[in-house]
């Protein structure tokens, strides 16, 4: 049985450190700045505060060019807001629907159960206003890119005067962490560019972390629910394997 | 124990007509067991479990997946979101797969090291061999169905395979894919295989289980059931021991779904799939790896196919490959350190089957791949011929009694 538990505990080792290839790409490029993001770990909780300012950061800077489509405003009690509050939120945005009666699509103000509008029609219609390039949704980009919260905040903060040498491409600009440097999106925070509503002095580090703490939100909706029922679980099941364990021992007792 | 059949007068009605309860006592709280199956014998009834697991939660993520290309990618993350529980049903199908395939190769390495694959076992050891293909088949239909980026070029790599046969390669492609390139069709038919895959796998568990059950388990020291003194009916002793090898299996795998769900995935599988854009890394998952890794150490691509298929298919003649009479490791001194550098073999290709295929690790995965066949087709037949092994023990009792010691043996002995 020692030996059994010894070897499991080797293969899952292995596999946590040997076989994540996503983990080892993610430290191709410089040391990433900031990892430590209070929602990261095994008891690890959203900063309230932080996605408060992060939907703020979002909705006044990068919205004008990335979407959000898998987050709805009724998501946002989530975020510790009151109905009446996501209702305000909602109503600042139009939202195309229809056809009404006459077969025209029309406009209205947005509702509860709308999801963030796309800033731009289509594909094509993004790319003609951004110098050719498509800025991705942002509903999984934590998820979705090696280094995670971490990557994304050093992308935030990751711009930089090239190199006298580098050759930089019309309209691009240098990000020391972006794969080949070279990335079409401008610095897109700058120090006071928002004024938070709780006072928080907006510095660039600060709007980088918040955002990102709201965008892991806005990927991983369902992170603390997770963790608390699955520290619930294991212990359940913990303690049933010990208990099934006791009756195996006892009843192999009887073996001659 | 009693007869099998209850007393009970609805019970006997039954029975009379199609006689469960006796079939129960036969195959399942009766059937006798060698007594000294130590906990590797667990792996089996694992694999079952999780291949439940897999079904259950499988259907309840069909009932809210949509399969087509444009509308793929949000069902799933509308099951993560919106589906009450969703994300903790699509966390254990996703993670489930991990652990079936983890339960499933530890199993398949219990049979290496105590020789299950001999005689008279061949067609229980082949119908294993038909089950691991039937898993990889619904574990690669199914990691294409969320149709992220790395879903969408795994089925590219895999399907471009065929079109390594000569003369017709092109044409299987294309009828693969049911038109020029992955696309619909292709998700269409990769879902309707993902349903049904596993239902054919669990006509072949019952021709495994069929199989087991006639020439019984083999068990640690590779000798046969000689009297009933060797066994011991499977309830109550191997009923309580699978149920804490479950309670064990479930803590690992409830640590992946709740704390560590994506650690085993690929992070640009969040990426929705994009035929415009190939990723610089295409990786399988964990499990393919040490396939992978043969498939590329071949410098000819169909080379490369036909190796890893082999890799596979030469288990079906592991049985006569393998010449030696005695069956299990612990008498087979140096089988049993060869075991060791075999299953380290395997771990090295897997490492190498994630990294990308330049410099020296093209140089490892070739020495190991060379080391893989040779394993089977060079060391296996010379070893049996070669190697003295250890004497065997009387009896699974005799030895059982031995291991526990001279005073609890006397003590048995007064008690027969």
């Amino acid at each position: 049985m020692r030996r059994l538990i010894a070897a499991a505990s080797a293969a899952l080792v292995l596999g946590l450190t040997g076989l994540s290839p996503a983990a080892l790409a993610a430290t191709e490029g410089a040391a990433l700045p900031h990892t430590d993001f209070p929602h990261v770990g095994v008891f690890g909780k959203y900063d309230k505060p932080a996605l408060k300012r992060g939907l703020q950061v979002y909705r006044e800077v990068c919205s004008a060019c990335h979407g959000l489509k898998h987050i709805a405003f009724r998501n946002l009690t989530a975020l510790g807001l009151s109905d009446d509050e996501i209702k305000a939120i909602a109503e600042t945005y139009q939202i195309q629907d229809g056809p009404n009666d006459e077969g025209e699509m029309f406009e209205r103000a947005g509702r509860p159960s709308d999801y963030f509008p796309n800033p731009f029609a289509n594909e094509k219609a993004a790319r003609a206003s951004n110098n050719g390039a498509y800025p991705p949704d942002l509903s999984l980009i934590t998820k979705g890119r090696d280094g995670h919260e971490g990557y994304v905040y050093a992308i935030l903060t990751g711009y930089e005067e090239p190199p006298a040498d580098f050759a930089l491409g019309e309209g691009m600009n240098y990000n020391k962490y972006f794969p080949g440097h070279q990335i079409a999106m401008a610095p897109p925070l700058n120090d006071g560019q928002v004024t938070y509503e709780d006072g928080t002095e907006a510095k660039v580090a600060t709007m980088a972390h918040d955002v990102v703490t709201f965008l892991a939100w806005a990927a991983e909706p369902e992170l603390e629910e997770r963790k608390a029922v699955g520290l619930k679980v294991l212990i359940f099941i913990g303690l049933l394997t010990a208990v099934l364990y006791a009756i195996n021992v006892r009843i192999w007792s009887r073996v001659t | 124990m009693s007869s099998p059949v209850p007393r009970n007068k609805v019970a006997q009605w039954i029975e009379y007509r199609l006689p469960v309860f006796s079939w129960v006592s036969h195959n399942l709280t009766d059937f006798p067991e060698p007594k000294n199956l130590n906990y590797w014998w667990n792996f089996g009834s694992l694999a079952g479990i999780m291949l439940v697991w897999q079904i259950v939660t499988g259907i309840v993520l069909a009932m809210h997946y949509t399969p087509h290309v444009d509308m793929a990618f949000n069902s799933v993350e509308r099951i993560m979101r919106d589906v009450e529980w969703g994300w903790l049903i699509r966390y254990s199908h996703m993670n489930g797969a991990s652990m079936f395939f983890a339960v499933v190769y530890i199993h398949i390495f219990r049979g290496l090291y105590y020789g299950s694959y001999k005689s008279p076992r061949e067609i229980l050891w082949w119908l294993g061999i038909v089950l691991l293909l039937l898993i990889m088949g619904a574990a690669f239909t199914g990691y294409v169905l969320p149709w992220g980026q790395m879903s969408f070029w795994a089925a590219t790599v895999i399907t471009n395979l065929f079109s390594a046969v000569p003369w017709i390669g092109g044409g299987v492609v294309e009828w693969l894919w049911g038109g020029f390139g992955v696309d619909n069709p292709l998700l269409n038919r990769f879902y309707a295989l993902h349903y049904l895959l596993p239902f054919v796998i669990v006509g072949v568990v019952v021709l495994h289980i069929w199989a087991l059950h006639h020439r019984r388990s083999n068990n640690p020291l590779g000798i046969d059931i000689k009297s009933e003194k060797d066994t011991i009916p499977f309830h109550p002793y191997y009923t309580v021991r699978d149920m804490f090898g479950m309670g064990a299996m479930l803590f690992v795998l409830f640590i992946f779904i709740f704390f560590i769900p994506n650690m085993l995935g690929e992070t640009i599988n969040y990426v929705p799939a994009n035929p415009m854009q190939t990723p610089s890394h295409i990786v399988p998952e964990w499990y393919f790896l040490p396939y992978y890794a043969i498939l590329r150490a071949i410098p000819d691509k169909l080379g490369g196919v036909i190796a890893m298929l082999v890799s596979i298919l030469v288990l079906f003649i592991l049985p006569w490959l393998d010449t030696s009479k005695v069956r299990s490791a612990r008498f087979r001194p140096i089988y049993k350190q060869l075991f060791w550098v075999f299953l380290a073999d395997c771990i090295v290709l897997g490492w190498v089957g994630a990294q990308p295929a330049e410099g020296v690790n093209i140089v490892i995965s070739r020495i190991c791949t060379a080391y893989y066949f040779a394993h089977f087709l060079i060391i296996m037949p010379i070893l049996g011929k070669l190697e003295r092994p250890r004497p065997l023990p009387e009896s699974i009792h005799e030895a059982v009694l031995k291991k526990r010691g001279p005073a609890q043996a006397a003590a048995a002995m007064e008690k027969h």
